[in-house]
């Protein structure tokens, strides 16, 4: 285990307010037996310390792609991404963000504990200190009680917190999560949203978030970038005004509307609802 | 939720709670089986005993005919009790060391089988963590591999024996390599299979990790095969019997299973090869048990989900009165 890939000092206090992400003319095209596929064109964004970012669209319109470039997971055909001043893969080799799947993607053969230490055992951190952390985290995602239980044990939603557990764990602070709360119902879904915040709100994060859910972009998100597909292109992004300390109240006021509504237009104006 | 014991089997009487489980259903089969093959052993020698009778001018009835059938010394079909006497006798009754004792003709086989499925499965999942790293290996491997087990068995077995023999390897080890050459390949599929089984967030969650393959492979794809290399493992030790046994066949090898086949087929001793058959079934059937009994203490140590027990006959129609 390398123990010099861990975070470097500087990338681990960036100053408040610095870049954290810039992408400047980014483009990917895959190139398929059809032909190519323009995923992502012209893709301009700067995300600064401790925003909360949603990346809002249609299916098809490259807010995965986007993000898995952010990741290291895609590579772009043209323009320039950083990560904390550095290249993604750089940013990848020193473990620089925590990354949430659309499924939990829990190994089902470990425990929950067992689950959330997994990067730390691939970072070389010891047993000690693996214990320790595992336990902050769960205790940070109430999952204490879940610690020994298998992932088939727990439910969609306690699934998905221990893998927000999980990538937390190493301490980014970049977290990219794409569509983390997709597949549960509405219910969980606002529960997990409130957590989220204030889980965002303890940790002074900078967040990455897919989703396609209107009110979920506008209750989460500092900021708010609106796609569009074919070719995959920002539209439009929105600066909430709306309070950093939030509720879930807060979807029945006029600003919130006046947001959610805003994105709809950006939506539509893309043309995304035509097909 | 689905109860661990179904409802009816708690509240009715002794019989239909036999039946619940799959205890009676399968000893039901069993004694319609025996009962069968009484009917075969007197229908088969029935022929033979009557010519007997006729030859010896020996007046006989029905029921001579039918106990006569089932005491010939050798008989074509040998009824189940002849089987179990003579099991008894060269099981419990001989010496091991004896020449005539199953159990050391047994172990004789059991060996080089266990010997070949050691190193088989070893082999084979050797050649599929190649062949998961490296396409090239795929491409080169994968053909030869498949075509291995074209060659009908019987056919390469003596010349493995002959060949090993004349460069004075005999005994355990040439049986152990046909042994190996049969068993590697389901371990090599199935494991193939089970390293390639992760998929692709478990694989991109390791990837974000920056974790080296090595680590991919302890921490993600051996975890994930677990269950793809047990199911393996019971066909492979299965075949590595038959293996070990078609090995004895074609030398007439002293001692082993085979080699009581073999005998028993030259002079006629239908008992003596239905008895090393039967131990041949019975030494397949606990490996495979015992490699069973493995997998069930490792995948329950792994977490696995106990599955509940299902039974057709309990499913209740919906909408009934």
């Amino acid at each position: 285990m390398n123990i010099d890939q861990q975070k470097p000092e500087n990338i681990k206090n960036p100053t408040s307010g610095s870049s954290v992400v810039d992408i400047n003319d980014l483009s990917l095209t895959f190139q398929t037996a059809d032909g190519p596929v323009f995923a992502l064109s012209d893709i301009n964004l700067q995300i600064t310390q401790g925003d909360f970012i949603s990346l809002i669209g249609p299916s098809g319109c490259g807010k995965t792609t986007l993000l898995r470039t952010m990741a290291d997971l895609e590579q772009p055909t043209g323009g320039s991404i950083s990560i904390n001043g550095v290249s993604p893969h750089e940013a990848r080799q020193s473990r620089a963000y925590g990354y949430v799947f659309q499924a939990p993607a829990l190994y089902p053969w470990r425990t929950i504990e067992r689950n959330i230490m997994l990067p730390l055992e691939v970072m070389g951190v010891p047993k000690e200190e693996r214990v320790e952390r595992a336990k902050k985290y769960l205790e940070l995602v109430n999952l204490s009680e879940f610690a020994k239980k298998f992932p088939w044990q727990l439910s969609g939603g306690m699934q998905q917190r221990a893998s927000i557990a999980r990538a937390l764990c190493v301490d980014p602070d970049l977290l990219l999560m794409d569509e983390p709360f997709g597949a549960l119902d509405e219910i969980v879904r606002d529960h997990l949203n409130e957590q989220l915040l204030d889980l965002w709100d303890k940790t002074k994060k900078t967040v990455v978030f897919v989703t396609h859910s209107i009110p979920e972009a506008v209750f989460l998100s500092t900021k708010i970038v609106v796609m569009s597909p074919r070719p995959g292109r920002i539209i439009d992004i929105i600066d909430s005004p709306l309070p950093r300390d939030r509720t879930l109240d807060i979807r029945e006021t006029p600003e919130f509307l006046d947001i959610a509504h805003r994105v709809r237009e950006g939506l539509r104006k893309g043309h995304s609802y035509d097909d | 939720m689905i109860n661990a014991v179904p409802e009816q089997c708690n509240n009715r009487s002794v019989m239909s709670r036999i039946m619940c489980g799959t205890t009676g259903p399968v000893a039901v089969v069993a004694v319609l089986l025996i009962a069968l093959w009484y009917c075969g052993t007197v229908y088969m020698n029935a022929p033979m005993q009557i010519d007997r009778f006729e030859r010896g001018n020996i007046e006989w009835t029905m029921s001579d005919l039918i106990r006569e059938t089932m005491a010939q010394e050798r008989p074509i079909l040998p009824a189940p009790h002849q089987i179990i006497i003579e099991m008894n006798d060269t099981i419990f009754k001989k010496k091991v060391t004896s020449k005539r004792s199953l159990v050391n003709h047994s172990w004789v086989t059991l060996s080089s089988t266990l010997l070949g499925f050691a190193v088989g499965a070893l082999f084979g999942i050797l050649l599929a963590v190649g062949i998961v790293h490296k396409k090239t290996l795929e491409k080169s491997l994968m053909p030869w591999i498949i075509s291995s087990q074209m060659i009908p068995i019987l056919a390469i077995a003596p010349m493995i024996i002959v060949v090993l023999g004349s460069i004075g390897l005999k005994g355990l080890i040439p049986k152990a390599i046909i042994s190996t050459y049969l068993c590697f390949f389901p371990v090599a599929i199935g494991m193939v299979k089970g390293l390639r089984s992760p998929d692709h967030l478990q694989l991109d969650l390791m990837r974000t990790y920056n974790a080296s393959s090595w680590q991919t492979f302890w921490m993600l794809r051996w975890p994930s095969s677990i269950p793809f290399l047990f199911t393996s493992l019971k066909v492979a030790i299965a075949i590595s019997l038959v293996g070990a046994i078609v090995g004895e066949l074609p030398t007439g090898a002293q001692a082993g299973l085979g080699a009581r086949l073999l005998a028993g087929s030259y002079y006629g001793q239908t008992i003596q090869i239905w008895s090393a058959l039967i131990s041949a079934s019975i030494i397949a059937g606990l490996m495979v048990w015992i490699v069973g009994l493995v997998e069930k203490f490792t995948l329950s140590r792994m977490g696995k989900r106990p599955e509940p027990k299902v039974s057709f006959a309990n499913v209740k129609p919906v909408g009934g009165v």
